[in-house]
């Protein structure tokens, strides 16, 4: 059982997907809670031109991932300025837009760019360097959400109060952004372009079946994504399969669990819920 | 410049117009200007622009002309020290948000915080005051949306009283808030008045203006008229602002005789009567508390008939 700590790849496999897990888990919340969940998913394939080029000029992967992100980012909030033509559809167009110039790149490149790690992930193979950046990015976002989370959590909630507040609304907005890129990024390497969205959006969605608190929402979604990306590693190890499709896998299961058993907003909370009701009121059963 | 605490308090509008993308212009010109510890009703039709006053106060709306000051200063300064608290007419919030009444109250005490935003014990304080004034106290567990349409409104007032703001702007805040609530807010607001605050409430219930505004600002798409109430609450005035649109009984064309003397009972289900007197003047309910209105207006009385007889 013990077998997958003696390798060293495995070792950095195991913490680095727990600590991406953790980051990704903590700003899950705010991207649930805030209607973003597209807006991750069209980051995530972005991301991927960005990263081809990066590899390509020999460039640090997190610097060309990151451009390639805000770029489309910047992309989607002028064309939707400019046209009446409504939000998802102008998040589909750039995105895909941005995700097929990354794919022909790799095309081109065969020898250079490894589409499958870039579109799987690969953190078996992780180079030194990666994990260096990977550890720095989610320091920052750590930092970020610690100091910040309570403002983020009024813009998000009302954001004419923050602005009566005088906070900066604008910039709050694009804090927001800013940390889902750099996850987004973060994430990429453990579980793949694909998959990174299900790690921003699964843990904190299952965290917000589980309790009525924000607090305890980004602290509970951290914990799920930590765990479940050990697990999936760990498992992943065993199974000899992907371990982006493990990982994401458990935490399905973990949403599963809190859908069906959850004790305020699950299946079986709501139909206790009404059977106590039926028995105060007869004349409510059907 | 910045609003200083020892300038007085005023928060004056001069020749804001706004302007809605779609061209329609709902408010143009509208010039006032209100000093501290006053609570001043802005009364107005549907559709007059009374949110979009308060919007464009907020600085919402950008004006497409004029400007707005609290102490002299723009109302962006004031809102960084978290001066102004708003209560808009509908909350334009996610519901289904995982706080609860106690954490929605706290996010009036942000600009009291440091920058991590960690409640201290005058925080916590002034938030369970403000639940208790508002009768929310054994819900301040809910979640947000858990709770009746009228609660929902009573937890915004809440913040903003939590807020503790110089400047407090209220968009119809009795609206669907029931008598006893009401009555609890209306002696807050009062106290809050006497410590120098600077009140600006939105309604439609005519009736009770007279009870505790001193000032009003009558608005249709500009400001009609602006100044105390005994001064601007008049026939003449409320004619132009609503035209035909408030329903009256008018004691010289009905059946009520000079041998019925001043005895006539006014009854109405839930919302204050407003009284108009002779010439459409304001008259209150309880004579003693405005003996010197009365005095001046016998001594007007006199003065009149003197020259009638010249
Ligand atoms: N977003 C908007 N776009 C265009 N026109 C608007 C918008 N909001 C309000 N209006 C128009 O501006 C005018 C003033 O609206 P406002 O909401 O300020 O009225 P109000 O005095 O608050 O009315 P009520 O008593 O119903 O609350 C109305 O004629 C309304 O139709
Ligand atoms: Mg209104």
């Amino acid at each position: 059982m013990l077998q997958p700590f003696s390798y060293d790849y495995m070792l950095t496999a195991l913490w680095v997907s727990t600590l991406i897990g953790a980051v990704c888990g903590l700003l899950s919340g705010f991207i649930t809670l805030k209607g973003w969940s597209l807006m991750g998913d069209a980051l995530s394939h972005a991301v991927v031109p960005g990263v081809a080029l990066a590899y390509l000029a020999g460039l640090p992967f997190a610097l060309g991932a990151f451009t390639s992100g805000l770029l489309a980012a910047a992309a989607m909030s002028f064309v939707k300025l400019k046209t009446p033509v409504r939000e998802d559809a102008v998040i589909g167009v750039v995105f895909t837009a941005f995700f097929a110039c990354g794919i022909l790149l790799i095309s081109l490149f065969p020898a250079q760019l490894d589409l499958k790690s870039i579109i799987f992930g690969n953190i078996l193979a992780i180079a030194p360097g990666d994990v260096l950046q990977l550890v720095a990015i989610s320091a920052v976002c750590v930092a970020v959400l610690v100091l910040q989370w309570r403002d983020l959590l009024l813009f998000s909630f009302d954001p004419n109060q923050a602005r009566a507040l005088g906070l900066p609304v604008r910039r709050l907005h694009l804090t927001l952004l800013f940390l889902l890129s750099a996850t987004t990024v973060a994430a990429l390497q453990a579980v793949g372009a694909i998959l990174v969205v299900a790690m921003l959006i699964t843990p904190g969605a299952t965290a917000y079946l589980l309790t009525d608190r924000f607090g305890r929402m980004l602290l509970l979604g951290s914990a799920l994504g930590a765990i479940t990306a050990f697990a999936g590693a760990y498992a992943s190890y065993f199974l000899d399969g992907a371990t982006g499709g493990c990982i994401v896998v458990l935490q399905t299961a973990g949403f599963f669990l809190a859908f069906v058993f959850g004790p305020k907003h699950g299946l079986l909370a709501a139909r206790r819920a009404n059977r106590r009701l039926c028995l105060v009121r007869p004349s409510l059963e059907p | 410049m910045t609003p200083a605490s020892d300038r007085p308090l005023t928060l004056a509008a001069r020749g804001v117009s706004v302007t809605y993308p779609n061209g329609h212009i709902a408010l143009a010109d509208a010039t006032f200007a209100l000093p501290g510890g006053t609570i001043c009703a802005l009364v107005g039709v549907n559709g007059s622009g009374k949110s979009t006053l308060f919007k464009a106060l907020m600085g919402f709306l950008t004006p497409s002309a004029g400007t707005v000051t609290i102490s002299d200063a723009p109302v962006r300064e004031a809102q960084r020290r978290g001066w102004v608290a708003y209560v808009p007419q509908t909350e334009e919030v996610d519901w289904t948000f995982p706080v609860n009444v106690h954490d929605v109250v706290m996010m009036g005490r942000y600009g009291y915080m440091n920058f991590l935003r960690i409640p201290r014990a005058v925080d916590r304080e002034a938030v369970a005051d403000a639940l208790r004034r508002v009768g929310l106290w054994d819900l301040r567990d809910r979640q947000i949306g858990e709770l009746s349409g009228g609660q929902k409104k009573r937890v915004f007032v809440a913040r903003a009283l939590a807020q503790q703001g110089r400047v407090i702007l209220l968009d119809e805040p009795f609206t669907g808030v029931d008598v006893k609530t009401e009555e609890a807010i209306v002696t807050l607001l009062r106290e809050l008045r006497a410590e120098g605050r600077l009140i600006l409430v939105s309604t439609h219930n005519l009736g009770s203006v007279p009870e505790f505004c001193d000032h009003v600002v009558l608005i249709n798409r500009t400001v009609l008229a602006c100044g105390p109430t005994s001064e601007v609450f008049t026939a003449e005035n409320l004619q132009r602002a609503f035209g035909g649109a408030l329903r009256q009984f008018d004691l010289s064309r009905s059946t009520v005789e000079d041998h019925d003397g001043r005895q006539v009972t006014v009854l109405t289900d839930d919302e204050r009567p407003l009284v108009l007197g002779q010439g459409g003047h304001l008259e209150y309910r309880d004579r003693s508390a405005h003996e010197k209105l009365v005095a001046e207006r016998e001594a007007g009385k006199e003065l009149g008939r003197g020259k009638s007889s010249e």
